[in-house]
């Protein structure tokens, strides 16, 4: 039973990092740039949804709309990062764009630390209902709410890139950059579309996070968006299923880590898990295999 | 007289006339404890910067875990001299020659872990390396927290100091020195036909695992100098201080110099360690500063300040010389077509 519920916590943390590596994934599938400052769109979604709480309260609204708010600024504020960083780089050496990525990160930290203060701020409550109980085993609404919510969306997302027009632009672009301009696709707009859909799942993200552990601090996004970045290179980056996948694998490790060998060395794990995953299947789990051509 | 004994009577001269300076300023009291701190973390940052400039400028290989490597080197050098003093010394002085010797088993110890990582993570190439440099910086990071006898979570604290000028400065231009001259030696320039294409300088019959792999160790061997240094000079060590922010200051350092340039490293490391300084006021904007420079340094000039650019006493008066003379050259050029058009 105990081992039950550990992987249920395991499955709500890993559709949270899940909702993340997507958006990692599919950044570095379209564009071929890991971008770092995805973690920081996370922190981002819970200061803006827990400044909308206070607005939503005195209008007398139900305060799960900030989850909307948080959405649409998330996904506006990814449009402009490529916008303004990316796009003037998109064909210049990796290590800049990487190093572009690194500073617009910097960026957001401290520009919203400096608009926040430094001292954590803590959440409201979004969930009140009961846990639900089932023989011995409590599922807490919010860990059931994230699990269905996130599978939904992930369903929604896998339907509306392959069947959509649009999600297969972006299945063109992320195959041959070339070949889908000269198919008259509008590769700005569906990098756009990307970077977009990419923050608004970091903004959802950010809201189940903050359901389970109520703090909202400036460097909240570091090491949850490193961890996603593992779980999305886990899964094979630039394979969407995969971050999907990659994201659950890894939320069970590190709670079963922490509840059976070290709170303090799941971390540790986290990282050797990428690191073993790397130097024996570059890949990843679902990742297709590229040949290195002269 | 050749180009390079000229240089290397030029540079003892230069050398000379800086102790000589530092020994002014020290004895004339221009230098305020704090300012004397500045300095020493200045030549941390320098040697830092110039390190990782080896695998990130010079190898081209981005790391982001070069941080972690600092705290090995700052852990194992603290330790030993710690257990030295509480065994075998009745005062407060860590001895120069221990110091010495702890600082180059702390390189060693980095350098030894750097293999460690190098192997498995040199494999792979540009993102992946700087993910796996990462994971692993985060690794040594939780060990170390995790482990009893460096202190875990609260740091290692009583660590002797040791904050002499003289010494700290000479170690910096040795390790300068050494750089330089590995950067210019048959070893720099196979690791620099790595960087400008891996697959050619392998057809060439170019080792490029060994030479990738050595840079990387010589990186992490100076990081872990470099750690050495912090770790007398701060008296304490926290695990939390290596983590990745710090990774990323070195490479904004390296990336704003110019990968691929000492010079470059080095001037850009003392003006982002000694400008913070000066624009006290300004502390809470530091790192939005940095941040809002990298990017629109990456945007406008990728290259970085010094582009691959490197200073040398010899050289550079006759380049700037030369640039001089072209630009006038070009200025009479452009007059004679404006001219011709006229006519």
């Amino acid at each position: 039973m105990e081992f039950i519920q550990q992987v249920i916590n395991g499955l709500q943390l890993g559709s949270i990092y899940a909702l993340v590596a997507l958006g990692y994934t599919m950044v570095y599938g379209i564009i071929k740039l890991i971008n770092f400052a995805h973690g920081e769109i996370i922190m981002v979604g819970a200061y803006i949804a827990l400044t909308s709480v206070s607005f939503l309260v005195q209008m007398g609204l139900p305060i799960w709309l900030c989850v909307f708010v948080a959405v649409v600024f998330c996904a506006i504020l990814g449009i402009l990062t490529e916008r303004i960083a990316y796009r003037p780089l998109r064909n210049s050496p990796r290590l800049t764009s990487l190093i572009t990525a690194i500073g617009i990160s910097f960026l957001l930290q401290n520009a919203f630390m400096l608009i926040y203060s430094p001292t954590p701020k803590p959440f409201p409550k979004m969930v009140t209902a009961a846990p639900i109980t089932v023989g011995s085993l409590q599922i807490s609404m919010s860990a059931l709410l994230t699990i269905v919510i996130s599978i939904v969306i992930m369903l929604v997302l896998q339907i509306f890139i392959q069947k959509n027009r649009l999600g297969k632009a972006m299945r063109a672009v992320s195959e041959d950059y070339g070949a889908a301009q000269l198919m008259g696709i509008n590769i700005n707009h569906t990098i756009s579309l990307t970077f977009a859909i990419g923050s608004g799942l970091a903004a959802v993200a950010a809201i189940f996070y903050c359901m389970s552990y109520p703090l909202v601090e400036y460097t909240m996004g570091t090491m949850l968006g490193l961890k996603a970045f593992v779980a999305a290179v886990l899964g094979g980056i630039g394979v969407i299923p995969g971050a999907m996948i990659g994201g659950l694998v890894l939320g069970i490790v590190e709670s079963l880590t922490k509840a059976y060998i070290s709170t303090q060395l799941a971390d540790a794990v986290t990282f050797g898990v990428l690191i073993v995953v790397l130097i024996f299947r570059p890949a990843g789990i679902m990742g297709k295999n590229t040949k290195e051509k002269v | 007289m050749n180009d390079t004994k000229k240089a290397y009577i030029l540079n003892t001269i230069s050398v000379i006339l800086l102790f000589i300076l530092l020994h002014l300023m020290l004895t004339g009291g221009m230098f305020t404890r704090r300012w004397q701190s500045v300095v020493i973390l200045l030549c941390i940052n320098v040697i830092l910067a110039v390190s990782l400039n080896l695998t990130t400028g010079v190898l081209g290989q981005i790391a982001l875990g070069h941080a972690g490597f600092m705290s090995i080197g700052a852990y194992t050098a603290a330790l030993i001299t710690k257990k030295y003093m509480a065994d075998f010394s009745a005062t407060d002085q860590v001895p120069l020659g221990i110091y010495v010797i702890a600082l180059i088993i702390g390189g060693l110890i980095a350098a030894f872990v750097g293999l460690i990582v190098g192997l498995p993570a040199l494999r792979l190439r540009g993102d992946y390396l700087a993910i796996v440099t990462l994971g692993f910086a985060e690794i040594i990071r939780v060990i170390i927290e995790y482990l009893d006898f460096t202190g875990g979570a609260q740091g290692l604290r009583g660590i002797n100091k040791m904050t002499n000028l003289y010494v700290i400065v000479a170690i910096t231009l040795v390790v300068i020195f050494l750089m330089f001259t590995l950067g210019r030696s048959r070893q720099g320039r196979a690791i620099i036909s790595i960087r400008e294409d891996e697959i050619a300088a392998e057809s060439s019959g170019i080792n490029t695992i060994y030479y990738k792999t050595l840079a990387f160790v010589v990186s992490a061997f100076f990081a872990g100098i470099a750690g050495g240094i912090y770790a007398h000079s701060m008296g304490i060590l926290t695990a939390k201080t290596f983590g990745f922010m710090k990774s990323v200051e070195i490479l904004i350092f390296v990336v704003l110099g110019g990968s691929g340039s000492f010079t470059g490293s080095i001037v850009a490391a003392i003006l982002l360690t000694v400008l913070p300084e000066v624009l006290r006021e300004f502390a809470d904007y530091r790192m939005l500063v940095y941040s809002i420079l990298l990017v629109v340094m990456m945007i406008f000039k990728p290259s970085g300040i010094f582009g691959r650019y490197e200073f040398s006493l010899v050289n550079t008066p006759k380049d700037i010389k030369r640039y001089f003379a072209k630009r006038t050259q070009k200025k009479k050029g452009a007059v004679q077509d404006d001219n011709n058009t006229e006519s």
